[in-house]
């Protein structure tokens, strides 16, 4: 065993843009924390997280038992979970943090999951990917492993919202001035920019971009404008769902707007992964809509 | 039914606790919310002047506005009111109450279409099989789409079944698809 052998195992909680769209995301999370020791195992039977904005948007009683069956799945294997989307989060942790909260629904809640025999016991953990990146790998074991140096790199950090909001959920301190995802850019070398309203949001969320996709492009749009604006080489960020809008969504908008859009859009471990010496095949950055310039592979 | 503010306080109470729902009585309308929201920016809703029609009872108002569905529940109102209003959690429930209602447009119950097809609102095909070969991972994640996991989708649909979320968005068992659309997408 060496020293960077953490010899940890988690339930990887896949959702659905991750292993559906952006393949690339699972494949260099995975490869990321089996350097480190971390071992995955997906959750069986798993299904939508279902996402918060929208399910949550529509019927909470619905949102919630789907969210605490794909609970009761990580807990049965007795594990914690990893995700990799801010929406998977969104939901898989709200929903654990009201059913602990609140005894009654957590009642009513069983009572729908016992028609199929399984239980909500409120025994597993929702841990988002770049916190188990920050907190239990760390920046002093990254950054001895970072082989190709982003030195003159400048990056755009995105958060999207549901990772840090509502704070008294997620528990990262501010969602104004957050600092985690900052770390991770650092520690490859790169300059985190900052650039005009980072922290607003991609414009996909709570069934926005179905209710109105050219108009939630507008909001990615500006987002994009102001990174640019700002010197900003790439965009680093740490959901799924927010890398379909803002990658995908790009096509969407050079058709929508008659836009010439082609900027870099990479998931946290994506970036760490071509620091780390992955290459963009191995990240899956050659098979998404924005590619990446030289100064980012070499 | 009770005036708007009843239902929002009663079937938000029932999850996020009822003294949850009753911040909306606490607004002063100061506008904080509608100053840093992204979505006012671009979009008709003013999240201000939403909690003032709800406390006003203009249910008919509210549901019928289009820019109700322009909120992507960034939270960012919700950490700022200075009144501690929960000001996100009310916009999702008003949104629950008028779903109910049958205020929901057709993609947005397509969505619920493809989660009873597949237990995912975004399921996987043959072209995106092949993206995660390239990436060296097995063609079909082990989820609920995955044709070994019948029963585990089953559990799925089973939830929505209860709920009564099928009949909501008027969806049809025999055709696995919503029933035939009315005019401008409503029920
Ligand atoms: S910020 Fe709070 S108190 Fe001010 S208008 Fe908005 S909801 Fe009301
Ligand atoms: S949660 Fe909705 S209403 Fe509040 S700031 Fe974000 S988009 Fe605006």
């Amino acid at each position: 065993m060496t020293d960077d052998d953490l010899g940890l195992t988690y339930a990887y909680f896949l959702g659905c843009i991750t292993p559906n769209r952006y393949p690339g995301i699972e494949a260099a999370t995975k490869r990321i924390f089996k350097e480190f020791g971390i071992e995955t195992k997906e959750m069986v039977g798993a299904s939508c997280c279902p996402a918060p904005g929208v399910f949550g948007s529509f019927d909470m009683h619905t949102w919630l038992p789907v969210a605490a069956r794909n609970l009761s799945i990580a807990e049965e294997m007795g594990l914690e979970i990893y995700v990799t989307c801010n929406g998977c989060y969104g939901s898989l942790q709200e929903a654990d943090h009201l059913l602990k909260e609140h005894p009654k629904l957590k009642e009513r809640t069983n009572k729908v999951l016992n028609e199929f025999g399984r239980e909500y016991k409120g025994t597993t953990k929702v841990n988002h990917s770049i916190v188990i990146l920050h907190d239990i790998i760390g920046l002093d074991k990254l950054k001895e492993r970072i082989t190709k140096p982003m030195n003159d790199v400048n990056v755009a950090v995105h958060y999207g919202c549901h990772f840090l909001k509502p704070r008294e959920v997620r528990g990262h301190g501010s969602s104004e001035t957050p600092y985690i995802l900052e770390d991770l850019v650092k520690v490859t070398g790169a300059k985190e920019v900052e650039y005009k309203d980072k922290l607003m949001c991609c414009g996909a969320g709570g069934g926005n971009r179905t209710a109105d996709t050219v108009q939630s492009l507008e909001w990615t749009r500006q987002k994009l404008v102001n990174a640019i604006m700002a010197g900003c080489d790439c965009m680093v960020h740490p959901c799924a769902f927010c890398h379909l809008q803002l990658d995908r969504g790009q096509a969407e908008m050079n058709k929508a707007f008659g836009t010439n859009f082609n900027f870099p859009i990479l998931y946290a471990t994506q970036f760490l992964g071509l620091a780390m010496g992955l290459s963009q095949t191995e990240c899956g950055l050659d098979i998404q809509t924005t590619t990446m310039p030289e100064k980012l592979l070499k | 039914m009770g005036t708007l503010y009843e239902d929002i306080v009663a079937y938000g109470g029932e999850v996020f606790g009822e003294e949850h729902m009753e911040t909306l009585r606490e607004c002063v309308q100061c506008g904080k919310c509608t100053g840093g929201c992204p979505s006012g920016r671009n979009t008709a809703l003013r999240t201000r002047k939403l909690f003032q029609m709800a406390l006003l009872d203009l249910r008919e108002e509210i549901f019928n506005a289009p820019e109700l569905w322009f909120c992507s529940t960034c939270f960012t109102c919700y950490e700022r009111c200075p009144k501690g209003v929960k000001t996100t959690d009310i916009i999702r429930i008003i949104r629950n109450l008028a779903a109910k209602e049958g205020h929901m447009s057709v993609p947005h119950r397509m969505i619920g279409v493809y989660v009873l097809k597949t237990g995912h609102a975004v399921p996987i095909g043959p072209d995106q099989m092949k993206l995660r070969e390239a990436v060296g991972l097995e063609s079909q994640p082990p989820t609920t789409q995955h044709p070994k996991n019948k029963e585990q989708l089953e559990q799925v649909r089973t939830i929505f079944r209860t709920t009564n979320y099928d009949a909501m968005i008027d969806f049809d068992w025999e055709t696995m698809n919503l029933r035939g659309m009315k005019k401008g997408g409503k029920k």
